[in-house]
């Protein structure tokens, strides 16, 4: 299993459109992809509970990925994170 | 003739006629049905067709209003992909035995029951989004038709709410304004509703029973009225204010974006003149190339003791981030014995125009002059800033200014603070300031004319006296040989001269003023587009 830690920078924290292309995003992997806050623990790929945790600017979430291309999962979501969020 | 108040969400007056959208209260039923997969088929199938019509919502919302706002669509689509989503729906129907369209409804509630009681403001308008889906595929599945709201006549809608798929599926040329019963201004509506540019108001308590539609109807955004069946002088009213609104849209559509440029190809400068962090919206939604004169008072004024280094600071990155790269000239403190501030303790003058104010106070008590510019140096960082002094009447009260900045640079080194000295100008607006121009212009980096003190200083006129109207002229020959001075001093040294004051908003005098050479103009915002549409009409060489 890989993870990284990230605290979201964008002002409107994770809003519709990009949980919307993070969700997109998730999908194409074949690990599971989770994220969690403050506890509560959703999958990356099911955009309606992604929204619902509400994260919001300043929080510090952590993404991890299990599965056959955890690698490369990681690493593309650790950078649609710093390029989106 | 009734009014009623709600919240403006667009400003704008229209009048018109109104048409009334009343919800398809569509009631779901609740049956059993034996055919769990085929249930579920038809699902699939509402989705698929949901999907294509969200395709199509998407690009008249690019074309009609614009990227942002047609992303909404985007997301109504990713929703209905949603694995929770349609999985609930699915496992509904497979275990309770029931027919989609209520699998759908009640699914839908549950998920936007979720989004409307979360803390969030942002996301509690979320829930809004998911009924609006939720509705989409349950007509899809009972093989109704989505609303056909394009054929109307150009009318005012009331609703008790629209969604954004009922808001863009309008015909833009047909609707006058939107009116809702509910709503937020967070609300794609909302939104929707500033980027189309018409007017809308939402909260607004009507009964929606006893309205006819064709019922005349005034919409007012700057007040968040509206007024059923309006007597004749509320239509006159209303009548020449559309006018006047028609005329100022007409202009921006024609001006917006154009340089300010002379036929012959001479350029100036357009710049707004502001007092607060408010008006920045007026500035950029006029088109001004920059704020040539951002007055720092408001800091000061309506309130018990200084404002701290910490607080201008703030205000003044606010104001450079957000003119993004156009220049903003702040002007220091330009306070004075005839204004409320009595923390400063400057006690009573005899004549405060000609008494302790502006720089004086800055040069005798440093130290409100150092936070000052200790907040300016460090809000230079951020963006395009540049920094006026006002009042200024000697050579000698330029270099103490410069030994100041010297001083309040060392300290920002030593603290290790990130700092830039910006661009440094003066407003000439006293007659020793014009008769030293040609010294001052070796010292500082532009010269910006305050005209409305000059005149006052220079044909020793107070302009609140009425008793002197008759003597009182602005384009006295003796302002108009100062302002030539003063712009050739400035251009002798390489450096550049505007006027801030109100006579560059004269439009008698902007031909002049391009023709003596001024490099830029700064102007209340509301006549920018006035003063760009003379300067491209007009030849320096006639």
């Amino acid at each position: 299993m890989k993870s990284f830690e990230y605290t979201i920078k964008d002002e409107l924290g994770i809003h519709a459109r990009p949980a919307g292309l993070l969700a997109k995003e998730a999908k194409k992997y074949s690990s599971v992809c989770m994220i969690e806050k403050g506890g509560k623990s959703v999958k990356l790929s099911q955009l309606m509970m992604l929204m619902s945790l509400g994260a919001k600017q300043g929080d510090l979430v952590k993404v991890t990925a299990e599965g056959e291309d955890e690698d490369t999962a990681i690493a593309e979501l650790e950078k649609f994170f710093n390029e989106n969020l | 003739m009734q009014s009623f108040q709600g919240k403006s969400v667009y400003k704008g007056i229209v009048m018109g006629p109104v048409v009334v959208l009343k919800k398809n209260d569509y009631q779901v039923k609740r049956t059993r049905i034996e055919d769990a997969q085929g249930e579920t088929a038809r699902v699939q199938e509402a989705v698929k067709r949901s999907q294509e019509q969200l395709q199509k919502l998407y690009d008249k919302a690019l074309k009609e209003v614009g990227e942002a706002s047609a992303a909404i669509f985007e997301v109504h689509q990713m929703m209905l992909e949603d694995e929770d989503y349609l999985e609930a729906i699915q496992n509904m129907i497979q275990t309770e035995m029931v027919n989609a369209e209520y699998a759908v409804a009640v699914t839908g509630d549950n998920f936007s029951q979720m989004f409307a009681s979360m803390d969030d403001d942002y996301m509690k308008a979320r829930a809004a989004d998911i009924k609006d889906i939720s509705e989409r595929l349950v007509r899809n599945l009972s093989g109704q038709e989505d609303a056909d709201l394009s054929n109307i006549d150009p009318s005012i809608i009331v609703a008790d709410d629209l969604s954004p798929s009922e808001t863009v599926q309008m015909d833009k040329e047909k609707i006058l304004a939107f009116v809702t019963v509910h709503g937020s201004t967070n609300s794609h509506t909302a939104i929707l509703a500033r980027m189309m540019n018409i007017p809308a108001l939402i909260g607004v308590p009507l009964d929606l029973d006893e309205l006819k539609n064709g019922t005349t109807a005034v919409v007012d955004g700057f007040t968040g009225q509206v007024t059923f069946e309006p007597d004749e002088e509320t239509q006159a009213a209303t009548q020449k204010r559309m006018q006047e609104e028609k005329e100022k849209l007409a202009l921006l559509q024609e001006l917006k974006g154009k340089e300010n440029v002379t036929l012959d190809g001479k350029k100036i400068n357009i710049y707004a003149n502001i007092g607060s962090v408010g008006d920045i919206g007026y500035v950029l939604e006029n088109d001004a190339g920059g704020i040539g004169l951002f007055r720092s008072e408001f800091l000061y004024l309506g309130r018990n003791d200084f404002p701290t280094e910490e607080e201008q600071f703030q205000a003044y990155k606010q104001a450079v981030q957000t003119m993004a790269g156009k220049k903003v000239i702040i002007r220091t403190l330009d306070i004075g014995a005839d204004k409320q501030v009595d923390y400063f303790n400057l006690g009573n003058e005899d004549n405060p125009a000609l008494g302790y104010r502006a720089i004086r106070i800055c040069l005798k008590q440093p130290d409100i002059f150092k936070t000052q510019l200790r907040a300016l140096f460090r809000a230079a960082v951020y963006g395009n800033l540049s920094i006026m002094y006002p009042m200024i009447t000697s050579v000698e009260e330029v270099e103490k200014i410069y030994e100041i900045v010297k001083e309040v640079e060392i300290e920002l080194k030593a603290q290790e603070v990130q700092y830039r000295i910006p661009e440094q100008g003066i407003m000439i607006e006293t007659p020793a300031a014009v008769m030293v121009s040609d010294r001052l212009a070796e010292l500082v980096d532009f010269f910006s004319i305050g005209t409305n003190d000059l005149t006052q200083y220079t044909l020793a006129i107070d302009r609140q006296n009425e008793k002197l109207d008759d003597f009182y002229n602005p384009h006295h020959e003796a302002i108009l040989r100062m302002i030539q001075m003063v712009v050739d001093n400035a251009h002798k040294c390489g450096k550049w001269a505007g006027i801030c004051g109100e006579l560059g908003a004269d439009l008698t005098l902007t031909e002049k003023f391009v023709r003596m050479g001024l490099d830029e103009l700064s102007v209340a915002p509301s006549m920018i587009l006035k003063l760009r549409k003379i300067v491209r009409e007009m030849k320096v060489e006639e």
